[in-house]
């Protein structure tokens, strides 16, 4: 039983370079976007604010497994573009739909820092940008963090989809043990779920930590 | 001599609420001036209008002969946009009620973030201005101090040196010691008295306290219903006006300070 475990974690950490390159990439990916679309919404431009929002509530309003079948199979068709490899699809997909979610949590952190910071800012003569970058940003990411770190932990599970554009990551290869030794199924899963959950344990520590220093606040 | 500030036909509204009715004001470089009125008679606005923090519906303010909120494109009058606020508003200086002190920043880097931001000087520069500013305002322990393990007076003696070091001409209180517990508004006063008898610049006070007020004041304003109704000396606002309107704010206010 318990070298039947091994041996599995073992066939199925073929895919955890898959699993980790897509988690890594793709949760860079979503932290760009998250700011662009965050502060873009922000923004006077009328138009920039629009497109923004256009592309957050459609990301927002549909499913990750949609979308991430949209890139692969309707985007290339309908306009003849291509993305590259399976990989880039899943990375794409995944980090414009949690880079829309995450982009609310920058905007509205940003929105939540009282408006007296931005007078004080102005009465100092600081220009919009300094205002945002010495003293609403720094003060705002404080409060980010311990979403981000949630949304971390999210992007790392909504990888698992990915094995439906015939990536080879974790899941697939669980899917692949299972069908080969159907006796195994509930172990094989069982090591997934464990695969999983040991790659998320440095991120629940590291939102941990998030948590920790938003709560003591901005002034450490 | 060319004054420093000039309202003109000044007009504010929001939304359907007229704040202020036309507000004329000269105010010579040096002039220290008080402006009491009732609650929600626009003496805030006023000020806020001055800092850039408010748009005037209608009416100029000129600051050192500039149209603050308009500029020249061709020939036209434009509503200004940030750069021309930025050239005007650099001196301009301002102390909040709630002090507005930046709290991820130490005593010091709240005053030596705008010098080096603002006025591009060097760290090393900066960092001396700020700490003969925070010990002019009696704060020399407390430089890597922040804001949070202030008393609310510290902090309010923090917000006036980070103003006072940007060197402003002109500087604007609004009711900076309502919001302290009243042990501790004496040290705030005490460094405005200081600032009113030895510096240069121009002074805007909104304030509550009256004595306070009419000890370091040239002028006293009394802003009613969104006019100047009264102004003049402290003397001749506060003991020989007959209006009416004044008097009954005088003697309400008095009541409520026994
Ligand atoms: N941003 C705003 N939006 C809407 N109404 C406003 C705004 N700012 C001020 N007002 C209104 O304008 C009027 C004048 O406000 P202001 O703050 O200038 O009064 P004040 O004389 O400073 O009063 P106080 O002594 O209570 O501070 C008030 O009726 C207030 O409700
Ligand atoms: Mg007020």
């Amino acid at each position: 039983m318990f070298s039947s475990g091994v041996n599995i974690l073992e066939y199925l950490s073929q895919g955890a370079w898959t699993t980790i390159s897509i988690f890594l990439v793709s949760t860079l990916l979503a932290f760009i976007m998250a700011f662009v679309a965050g502060l873009s919404r922000l923004v006077k431009n009328p138009l920039i604010r629009g497109f923004t929002t256009i592309y957050v509530e459609i990301f927002r309003g549909t499913s990750l497994i949609v979308q991430l079948f949209w890139l692969y199979y309707a985007v290339p068709m309908l306009f003849n573009i291509n993305l590259g490899s399976n990989w880039w699809v899943g990375v794409i997909a995944i980090a414009l739909n949690y880079g829309a979610y995450m982009s609310e949590v920058v905007r509205s952190s940003i929105l939540s820092i009282d408006k007296g910071q931005t007078e004080a800012g102005i009465a100092l003569n600081l220009s919009r940008f300094q205002r945002m970058r010495y003293i609403i940003l720094p003060q705002a990411l404080r409060l980010m963090l311990p979403e981000f770190g949630n949304y971390s932990i999210q992007i790392l599970k909504g990888t698992a989809l990915v094995s439906l554009i015939g990536l080879t990551d974790i899941l697939y290869y669980g899917d692949i043990y299972r069908s080969s030794n159907l006796s195994e199924g509930p172990m094989a899963y069982m090591m997934v779920l464990i695969m999983y959950f040991i790659i998320a344990l440095p991120l629940i520590w590291l939102s941990k930590k998030g948590e920790k220093i938003s709560r003591r606040g901005v002034a450490s | 001599m060319e004054p420093i500030v000039q309202y003109k036909e000044i007009h504010k509204s929001f939304g359907d609420t007229h704040v202020l009715k036309g507000i004329n004001l000269d105010i010579r470089p040096t002039e220290k001036i008080a402006i009491i009125g009732p609650s929600g008679s626009g003496k805030t606005t006023i000020i806020r209008l001055l800092m850039t923090l408010e748009e005037p519906t209608d009416g100029d303010i000129y600051v050192a002969g500039e149209n603050l909120w308009k500029m020249d494109v061709k020939g036209k009058k434009k509503t200004a946009n940030e750069k021309h606020l930025r050239s005007v508003r650099k001196d301009i200086g301002m102390v909040f009620q709630h002090f507005n002190l930046f709290p991820h920043k130490t005593i010091l880097d709240n005053c030596v973030t705008p010098l080096v931001q603002v006025k591009k000087m060097k760290k090393d520069e900066a960092v001396d201005l700020s700490k003969q500013m925070l010990d002019r305002v009696g704060l020399s322990d407390k430089y890597e101090a922040y804001p949070s393990n202030l008393s609310g007076g510290q902090k309010q003696r923090v917000a006036m040196a980070r103003a006072l070091v940007m060197k402003p001409k002109i500087m604007l209180f609004d009711e900076v010691t309502s919001a302290l517990d009243p042990e501790l508004v004496g040290e705030v006063l005490q460094v405005i008295r200081d600032l009113a008898e030895h510096d240069e610049m121009a002074m805007i006070l909104v304030t509550h306290e009256m004595d306070f007020a009419l000890e370091i004041a040239d002028r006293v304003l009394f802003l009613d219903d969104g006019v100047i109704a009264e102004s003049g000396t402290a003397d001749e606002v506060i003991n020989k006006s007959d209006n009416p309107r004044l008097q009954e704010f005088l003697k309400r206010f008095r009541k409520e300070e026994v």
